[in-house]
């Protein structure tokens, strides 16, 4: 026998006590809680997101269409970056302002070159309000997940309202489960030492989310 | 399970001297009591939580209910996605599985995601056997490989070290491993992660071969998913050609929208926030993104026999947050290591019996770890009563009875040191049946009072070591009721 | 209406003061008291080191000698929870044993009838304010069971605002066990005592004279603390406090 047989027939002789027409998932499964917490104007949901990531220490921005490649520049320049990696297709206006070397997101290219890299710029796919969340999906605005890890410094654009909702609950019927996603609160943090949150550990120890208003 | 902690004295003993190392209780205490409130707090801001708790309990439930199917469903839906799914009996099956694996690619160096099934079956040690050194890359579990050290929490495994101690290890130990930590190391809790980022940055970058664990997997559309906070984790899953996963068996959720339950109740549970920093979930292979092979194995390992435990059973929900470590009064005087597993606390006191048996003298006393307060039932986040299961399972040890043992069904013997106990209580319950018998032994008590001790000798020291017994009244209860028909005549 | 007191076999033999403050107390808000001199063990002690099948007798017991009364009230927050909790939770694994309904049908009967003392006070009598008279400086420890297992939550807290001359002040750490435990006092002795010093500690640090609880097994082991480390307060179960009056004080 082999332990796939072994340890499913394992499980078998272990359930023997429940009945074969117990409930169904759907039925077994309440669901008595919320899909969102509180109800919130659109711009107060924004407004919620601002703050939940401000408070985990990302950095929050908001510009309008005309706004935002100078504050990409700006935002490049403060961190001394000359390179930036960008994904494929992120809209080739946000960083025109900016005097920079864009790498390009290959499969070719190395960990060792990413890390070379001083800053990336990305869209997401989702913002979460309530937990302060940016949601990535490796769409062609977001590139592969590596480029948002190995750089420092990460610039994460937000288009607001559309790609906010309120809670988890709304962000997953929105996400597709096949694609790898990235959730993102902050920059990385870690409680390792006597249980107390410090930030900067191995992912990008500065986020910098910018609400583009639409 | 591993085989560290093979010979650990009983849950008592080592709790003793656990209570007499002040720096660790002081670690301890510091550590709890501030995570402790913060969990409140973060709990607070949810005001469906008691609805979230439900349905997290619920969804378990069904899943371990009807394991075999899911267990079916995930592995067609990994391997539709590109993945391969291998299934370990044991922990020596699942360390062969993976050592091959890693053997297939001709590396001879890996890099890991902080993970409870292969601290459980002791991979990192198979793996060295092998001759492929395992780099743990989670902070906590670096300060514990660097120091030498047992982890002694489930979420926070160097929970038990304060940042002096860890200045010193990183001071003295890092450079053995690889890049030196930096000259002059403060004890910084910024200073120190700092050191760890660069430390690690290197082996992350040249990593071919990454392993995991994981907190979830839908059945339905074969994703895993990792909660963390570092970004350690995030480059174990993507950066290596190679990604192997080792996940217990009950850690399955039917649909991808149950996530939207755990996803909100684990890490207000575990770190006391609304959100980890980073939560990865990967569905097999993406072409050009990350790992180019994923295997899972999938881990029973003494599972199944809890599964046959239709009171124990509720342990396999644990979502491993440590909630109930961090509430735990015991557990925080006795510290992690006195518990002789990987899982310490009230939820290892239920888990390592269960997973391990009863057979050991630690594994037997771990029932007996707790003071049945209750404080880890009211935080679990999928409600398991583990007061229940603790109860249950003492009664296996005094008891014996049928249980279930790798596969098999057994009986099992009453544990020999608690016969003295037996008789007592068998005693106390025939005196207890018998109210003249008890009324006179109570008698009896009242008559001698002036001679009894406020100490013990012997056995009684066990109390009498650090209490005063109460003084034997002149006259029970029952007695004065009888004079003075219940209060109505004269005093 | 017919109200039983179980007093616990613990309070029967080493607290009696607990059970006649009991007895006038309810006799002074009207309610006849009876004591069934059958009544001996809830069986707690065996259920919870591992013999459950040794308490199920005592249940049985418990289930006979109480069956007949409206109401059965009893000063512990542990042997309430035991029957409250617990003894559905035997007749359930009976059942599952395939040794039938019968244990869940003898307990069944009492299981709603049982109030811990200060439930019986709040929600059957309605009363908060019992007219006592206490003048000291008292501290509250809600204990493990009443706390969490009855879910007793204010209704202490209530009836100690009420009591005339008494000024009750918080514990800190209130809710955190105070590591009796019942066999864990001796199975686990140097984590139980740990835990006792730390309440002692936080009970001395209110500045308190008396430290109350609705539980004399907690207040046994905190009490032999106090003794034990020669700290200035005194352990004293929360009915003896609701007794006490100005013609008939507490000492």
């Amino acid at each position: 026998m082999n332990s796939r047989e072994r340890i499913l027939g394992r499980v078998r002789r272990a359930l023997a006590d429940v009945p074969p027409d117990e409930r169904p998932y759907e039925e077994a499964v309440p669901r008595d809680y919320l899909r969102e917490h509180g109800k919130r104007t659109v711009e107060e949901t924004v407004e919620l997101l601002a703050e939940n990531l401000a408070d985990y220490r990302a950095i929050v921005h908001r510009a309008d269409a005309e706004e935002l490649p100078l504050l990409v520049m700006r935002l490049l320049a403060a961190h001394g970056s000359q390179e930036a990696v960008v994904p494929p297709e992120l809209p080739p206006w946000w960083t025109a302002a900016a005097d920079l070397v864009r790498i390009h997101d290959r499969a070719a290219d190395t960990p060792q070159r990413l890390d070379r890299v001083g800053s990336v710029v990305t869209g997401c796919a989702v913002a979460i309000a309530e937990t302060g969340t940016v949601v990535l999906d490796g769409s062609p605005d977001q590139g592969r997940r590596r480029i948002s890890l190995v750089p420092d410094h990460h610039i994460c654009v937000v288009r607001v309202p559309e790609q906010v909702v309120a809670s988890v609950p709304q962000a997953l019927e929105r996400l597709d489960p096949t694609r790898p996603l990235t959730w993102i609160s902050g920059p990385s943090a870690t409680s390792d030492i006597e249980l107390d949150r410090v930030e900067g550990v191995h992912g990008p120890r500065t986020l910098e989310v910018i609400l583009l208003d639409g | 399970m591993s085989s560290t902690f093979v010979g650990m004295p009983a849950f008592p003993e080592a709790a003793r001297a656990a209570v007499d190392d002040p720096t660790l209780r002081a670690n301890l205490r510091h550590a709890t009591h501030t995570i402790r409130a913060k969990r409140a707090r973060a709990v607070a801001e949810l005001a469906d939580w008691a609805g979230l708790r439900a349905a997290g309990r619920r969804i378990k439930d069904h899943t371990l209910r009807h394991l075999d199917r899911y267990l079916e469903q995930l592995e067609a839906s990994v391997t539709g996605a590109g993945g391969t799914v291998h299934w370990a009996a044991d922990a020596d099956e699942a360390n062969r599985i993976v050592a091959g694996l890693v053997k297939e690619t001709g590396e001879s160096e890996v890099v890991k995601v902080k993970s409870m099934a292969t601290q459980e079956i002791g991979l990192n040690e198979a793996l060295e056997a092998e001759g492929i050194r395992a780099y743990e890359t989670d902070l906590a579990e670096l300060i514990v490989q660097l120091g030498k050290d047992r982890p002694s929490h489930i979420l926070v495994p160097a929970i038990h070290r304060n940042r002096g101690e860890i200045r010193d290890i990183f001071a003295h130990e890092m450079a053995a491993w690889g890049r030196p930590a930096p000259e002059n190391l403060t004890d910084t809790p910024a200073d120190l992660a700092e050191a760890a980022r660069l430390h690690l940055r290197e082996k992350f970058l040249r990593a071919k071969v990454g392993i995991s664990g994981a907190n979830f997997m839908v059945a339905e559309t074969g994703t895993l998913v990792v909660v963390e906070s570092e970004g350690n984790g995030r480059m174990c899953l993507t950066l290596p050609e190679t990604l192997i996963s080792v996940v217990g068996i009950e850690k399955i959720v039917p649909t991808w929208r149950d996530l939207e339950v755990f996803l909100q109740t684990l890490p207000r549970s575990a770190t006391a926030e609304r959100m980890n920093p980073y939560t990865s979930t990967w569905t097999g292979t993406t072409d050009e993104d990350g790992p180019r092979a994923f295997h899972l194995v999938l881990l029973d390992n003494g599972r199944t026999d809890a599964l046959a435990d239709r009171v124990g059973r509720q342990a396999l929900r644990c979502i491993r947050c440590s909630a109930c470590l961090n509430v735990c009064p015991v557990y925080e005087r006795a510290g992690g290591h006195a518990y002789g597993s990987v899982y310490p606390g009230p939820i290892g006191a239920i888990l390592t019996p269960q997973l391990r048996g009863t057979a050991s003298e630690i594994d037997a006393s771990l029932p007996y770890a707790s003071s049945l307060c209750g404080a880890c039932y009211e935080v679990c986040p999928v409600a398991i009563d583990i007061p229940e299961v603790l109860v249950h399972l003492r009664e296996r040890v005094v008891e014996g009875g049928p249980a279930v043992r790798r596969g098999n069904k057994v009986v099992l013997r009453p544990a020999r040191g608690h016969a003295a106990e037996r008789a007592a209580m068998r005693a106390a319950a025939w005196a207890f049946g018998h109210p003249s018998a008890l009324r006179t032994g109570q008698r009896l008590a009242s008559r001698s009072r002036r001679l009894h001790p406020r100490a013990l000798p012997g056995p009684g020291r066990a109390w009498s070591g650090t209490r005063d017994l109460p003084a034997v009244p002149a006259e029970p209860f029952r007695d004065w009721w009888l004079r003075t028909r219940g209060g109505k005549d004269a005093k | 209406m017919r109200v039983a007191l179980f007093l616990t076999c613990v309070n029967d033999a080493l607290y009696p003061e607990t059970g006649k403050a009991v007895v006038k107390l309810l006799t002074r808000l009207g309610v006849e008291v009876d004591f069934p001199m059958g009544q001996t063990c809830c069986g707690q002690a065996h259920y919870n080191t591992g013999y459950r099948h040794e308490a199920e007798p005592l249940a049985r017991r418990f289930a006979e000698v109480f069956g007949e009364y409206e109401a059965v009230v009893t000063p512990s927050g542990s042997c309430g929870a035991m029957v409250r909790e617990l003894y559905p939770r035997m007749g359930e694994r009976a059942r599952a044993e395939g040794r039938g309904d019968s244990l869940a049908r003898t307990l069944a009967p009492v299981v709603p009838r049982t109030y811990e003392l200060t439930e019986f006070l709040v929600d059957v009598l309605g009363v908060t304010d019992v007219g006592a008279w206490y003048p000291h400086t008292v501290t509250y420890h809600p204990t493990c069971h009443g706390l969490r297992g009855l879910g007793l939550g204010e209704r202490p807290h209530r009836l100690l605002a009420a009591v005339r001359g008494l000024d009750l002040v918080e514990l800190p750490g209130a809710e955190e066990c105070c590591g009796f435990g019942g066999t864990f006092a001796v199975k686990n002795a140097a984590v139980s005592a740990a835990m006792g010093a730390d309440k002692v500690r936080n009970a001395e640090s209110t500045g308190a004279e008396v430290l109350c609880a609705a539980d004399n097994s907690c207040l046994m082991h905190i009490g032999g603390t106090l003794s034990r480390l020669r700290a200035g307060v005194r352990p004293v179960h929360i009915a003896e406090i609701l007794a006490s009056t100005e013609e008939d004080p507490a000492l």
